[in-house]
């Protein structure tokens, strides 16, 4: 098991294309990292360095505090799990599993061993003779995260491990993952683009789009307090709704009302040297409430009226969709965000902006009727539109 | 290295760092030229170092018969060949006709078989058989067969024509039965090729131009045709540049009797038979500037399409 | 095939069928009838034997010009085969997968190989080997065999070789394995179907060769059956050898029309490979 550490690196292709820029990353011992964003952001790209299946143009990487740039993949002790799973296909599963220990010259018997037990770990005992050709999805799946955990390597390397495996199976295998890892305690680097298994799986989840390592943090500070507006967009389901605020002195004008920002937000403001006037405001659909159902918590926030367009009842909770008057707020990072997970909206066609809020079960509203909805003032995150950077931090 | 060292190093070796191949890329390297030497290394030897030596015997007189006289006379026995109409002409013309018609021929030919390899449904694998036979037999057994068919007295074919004709005797006739046999023998090579061309075409556009009215004719020269355009080329030129080396058709045929000697014959003969060694090796290079111009013009004219364009990744 | 067939048409493509089949049986069947024929008939031009014998066969297998030819037809085949088709199976790999400085010159000779006229390597080869010895010897053939089959095989197998999922050999290299282990023992095991494609390929080449196989041999030491062919004799000065040698194109025959049947497809998926896919 070891430390892995990323410093400074960047991933130039022969092409030209800088595929990861400037990545700095700390990885503990033992820890699980999640490594999420949109396609194309560079995850595999800065795996496949740490794997040492890419070359790293700049910058180092430390595996257990020894700088492993040049070292082939062999030695560095690391073992991966790949999205196609990549078994080899003319070897039955048990000499799937056991390949690298053969390469390692592991005894026989310790090999047996070693292969039997991860079989019997992912209940994969009476397909040992099979060949990969014959197993069903989440079975292939299994055999790739057994010819990981017979090795006992420094670290695992998952490169979309589940994306291949129907939406049930996904879930159930999330949590044997999860299971598996907390069990053996290996260090573990895990991408995907589905930010919903980011948050469940990991330790610490890093923020990646376009090369750039966006932020790193525990799910619940990447959710709480997005460091951007990217974050701010790509964490959270459905995503935070963004409306275009103008700040006069210590209030800000949004389309929905004028807001008193708590004190502590305020101050963050007021520290900053210069604060654009023009800015995103951001809050989360988890963050409103229907206002006749608040309780004891109403004083923290306040309330806007709106006329419900369409309203989605989960049982658990509802979502009301509602329109407020302005220009949809645009930055450059909302567009990236955008272009991942597609334009969340019910219909995109009408004037204004669309905003989600999501409500107790209990509520009243209807669709086409108007309604008290009340949201959380601490809650409101303010950006800065040029940088994407949060304000209230 | 340890970490200490690479610290204490780091200020110096910054610079350097960035143009170090990882050990992963300088194994790939190595490996890869490791691996291409034994290929490249048979090649160029059995090659480019013969006829680097041909250039150089080709310079010479040198006649096995008088190995005392050899002595270097320049570029004279390319002036022996090239003025030489009644042989080397002759042959050169021999050649050409005998590729220009039969690589003709086959292309037709090859475009029909290989359209009914392509819609044959039934027994693909005996018509695949089949048209493999001709492509796999050893040629000179091939033209055994054609020398007894049209030998008077023997063979089925010649007993069709009037008795006393002995159609390998003249020279048009001879032509005409080469031809035939290089036909035979290669037209599944070209079809072949033909083939993995047709099976580029996506069947929906050939559906989408019936909707749009074109008949069978108009679908194959409007669609079929210029999609296939690539793989077209490329089984011509090959097949242009293996028809002008012909050889073994003629040896066992005609044995270059009736005046049907190809380049290749000739310049064999020219070792074997007049034993001379200096006119043959400047035969020898003749036909590889020969071989060389037809794939430049090949290449040229049709210009992106260029076979060496099939190997890039 | 989404393409309608009406009935009539479908009769058309059949008769076609059947013309092919046609045209390439005759000349191998007139082969077969001449070798069967019977001395006395021989002569009579029928297409089919009147009086069928098997002295022919006989005949070539009593003289060791036929045997031996046979022999050397054989091991000079297989040999070449086996070194083009290793030699062929590291340059493909090198090409198809591996980023080395001087791969793009590689593939441009192989290219000029493939296109190279052997006849002119015949006058120099000739004097060559008669220098260092190689001429009238089975290296003496082997060694262009192998030079002209492996264009083409490089070629195939490359093709084969790409279409090998990537992963695999990152699988490979992160269980572990040196670029070597990963190549003989994840790569060459898949494949196997294109190792088998390109050695018969490189086989049918050898098998078939002429121009070499007159040009540096004399003897029985190294001819080949089809060189052996050219210098048939009957079994008495006066004789027509024309039994002999149908015999004998028979035998060389076989073993062809074996091969083409078993590997059938993949002897077209792998002569196509290295024209369309590349
Ligand atoms: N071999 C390569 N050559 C050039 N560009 C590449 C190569 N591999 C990946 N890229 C580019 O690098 C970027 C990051 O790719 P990748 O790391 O695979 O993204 P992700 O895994 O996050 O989807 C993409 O824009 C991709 O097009
Ligand atoms: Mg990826």
């Amino acid at each position: 098991m070891a430390e892995i550490k990323l410093e400074h690196v960047t991933k130039r292709f022969p092409d030209g294309a800088e595929a990861v820029k400037d990545a700095n990353l700390d990885i503990g011992d033992g820890e699980f990292v999640i490594l999420v964003g949109p396609s194309g952001c560079g995850k595999s790209t800065t795996l496949n360095m740490i794997a040492g299946l890419e070359d790293i143009t700049e910058g180092d990487l430390f595996i257990d505090g020894e700088r492993a740039n040049e070292k082939a993949p062999k030695d560095r002790d690391i073992a991966m799990v790949f999205q196609n799973y990549a078994l080899y296909p003319h070897m039955s599963v048990r000499d799937n599993m056991a390949f690298s220990l053969k390469l390692a010259k592991v005894d026989p018997e310790t090999i047996n061993r070693k292969v039997e037990e991860a079989a019997r770990i992912l209940d994969l005992t009476q397909h040992l003779d099979r060949k990969p050709a014959h197993l069903s999805g989440g079975q292939r799946q299994r055999v790739a995260m057994g010819r990981v955990i017979v090795r006992d390597p420094k670290a695992f390397l998952m490169d979309e491990p589940l994306s291949n495996l129907d939406a049930k199976l996904r879930v159930q295998m999330r949590t044997e993952v999860s299971r598996l890892q907390k069990q053996l305690g290996t260090t573990t680097i895990y991408v995907t683009h589905d930010q919903v298994e980011a948050m469940t799986l990991g330790d610490r989840v890093a923020v990646m789009s376009g090369g750039v390592i966006q932020q790193v943090g525990p799910p619940q500070e990447l959710y709480e307090r997005p460091r951007n507006l990217f974050v701010a967009g790509f964490i959270g389901s459905p995503s935070m709704n963004f409306l275009p605020a103008t700040i006069e002195g210590s209030r800000l004008h949004t389309p929905l009302g004028e807001l008193e920002l708590p004190d502590d937000k305020r101050r963050r403001l007021e520290e900053r040297s210069s604060v654009p006037r023009q800015v995103i405001m951001g809050i989360r659909p988890e963050d409103f409430e229907d206002a006749a159902m608040v309780g004891d918590k109403a004083e923290r926030g306040t309330i806007t009226r709106a006329k419900v367009d369409v309203l989605e009842s989960l049982g658990s909770d509802k979502y009301a969709y509602f329109t407020v008057q302005g220009e949809r707020a645009t930055a450059a990072q909302l567009e990236e965000v955008a272009r991942d997970v597609g334009v969340d909206e019910v219909s995109g066609t009408h004037e204004g902006i669309q905003v989600t809020a999501r409500l107790d079960a209990a509520s009243k509203a209807a669709e086409d009727q108007e309604i008290e909805v009340w949201f959380d003032l601490g809650k409101v995150h303010v950006f800065d539109p040029d940088s994407g950077e949060n304000l209230t931090l | 290295m340890s970490q200490a060292e690479v610290a204490a190093e780091a200020p110096v070796a910054e610079p350097r760092r960035r143009r170090v191949l990882s050990e992963r890329a300088r194994a790939e390297r190595k490996l890869g030229w490791l691996l291409c030497f034994p290929a490249a290394l048979v090649m160029v030897a059995v090659t480019a170092y013969p006829i680097g030596y041909a250039v150089y015997l080709s310079l010479e007189r040198y006649d096995l018969r008088f190995p005392a006289n050899t002595a270097f006379v320049g570029l004279a026995n390319y002036w022996t060949v090239l003025k030489s109409v009644d042989l080397w002409w002759r042959a050169f013309g021999v050649t050409t006709l005998i590729t220009v018609v039969s690589v003709g021929v086959e292309f037709v030919l090859g475009m029909a078989v290989a359209l009914v390899m392509y819609r044959t449904l039934y027994g693909r694998g005996l018509i695949r058989t089949s048209v493999l036979i001709p492509y796999g037999i050893v040629t000179v057994a091939a033209a055994f067969s054609w020398q007894y068919a049209w030998t008077p007295g023997i063979g089925y074919l010649a007993n069709l024509l009037p008795s006393g004709t002995a159609p390998l005797t003249g020279t048009w006739s001879a032509i005409g039965i080469i031809i035939l046999a290089e036909v035979w023998k290669t037209t599944p090579f070209m079809s072949l090729l033909l083939l993995a061309g047709l099976s580029l075409v996506p069947d929906g556009l050939l559906d989408a131009a019936k909707v749009d009215g074109a008949n069978a004719w108009q679908r194959f020269t409007r669609v079929t045709l210029p999609i296939m355009k690539p793989a077209i080329l490329v089984a011509l030129l090959f097949r242009t540049l293996d028809a002008f080396r012909i050889f073994d058709n003629i040896f066992i045929l005609t044995h270059g009797a009736a005046n049907t000697r190809s380049v290749s014959i000739l310049d064999y003969d020219q070792l074997f038979t007049a034993f001379n060694l200096g006119v043959g090796n400047a035969m020898s290079v003749l036909i590889v500037i020969a071989v060389a111009l037809i794939a430049f013009i090949y290449i040229k004219a049709f210009g992106t399409a260029a076979p060496g364009q099939e190997v890039r990744r | 095939m989404a393409l309608q067939t009406t009935g009539r048409q479908r009769w058309g493509w059949i008769g076609a069928d059947l013309l092919i089949i046609v045209i390439v049986a005759v000349p191998l069947w007139w082969l077969i009838s001449l070798s069967f024929k019977d001395p006395s008939t021989i002569t009579n031009g029928s297409f089919w034997p009147t009086k069928w014998t098997l002295d022919n066969y006989r005949g070539i297998f009593s003289t060791s010009l036929f045997t031996r030819a046979l022999i050397n037809s054989i091991g000079i085949g297989l040999i070449s085969t086996f070194i083009s088709v290793v030699l062929a199976s590291f340059a493909a790999y090198a090409i198809a997968r591996l980023e080395f400085p001087g791969k793009r010159v590689l593939i441009g000779a192989s290219l000029l190989i493939a296109m190279f006229p052997p006849i002119s390597l015949v006058t120099p080869l000739f004097n060559l080997w008669r220098i260092i010895g190689l001429f009238d010897t089975w290296p003496g053939l082997i060694i262009p065999y192998i030079t002209f089959s492996l264009p083409l095989s490089i070629y195939t197998l490359s093709a084969f070789f790409r279409e090998i999922p990537w992963e695999l050999e990152r699988a490979a290299q992160i269980d572990g394995a040196t670029p070597w282990q990963a190549f003989t023992r994840v790569i060459i095991p898949l494949a196997m179907p294109g190792v088998v494609t390109t050695a018969v390929l490189a086989f049918l080449y050898a098998w078939n060769d002429f121009v070499f196989a007159i040009s540096l041999t004399s003897t029985n030491n190294s001819r080949t059956v089809p060189a052996a062919l050219a210098f048939f004799t009957g079994a008495s000065q006066f004789e027509q050898p024309t039994g002999s040698i149908a015999a004998a194109a028979v035998i060389i025959t076989i073993p062809i029309i074996i091969l083409v049947m078993i590997f059938q497809r993949r002897i077209v998926a792998g002569l196509t490979a290295g024209a369309v896919k590349g």
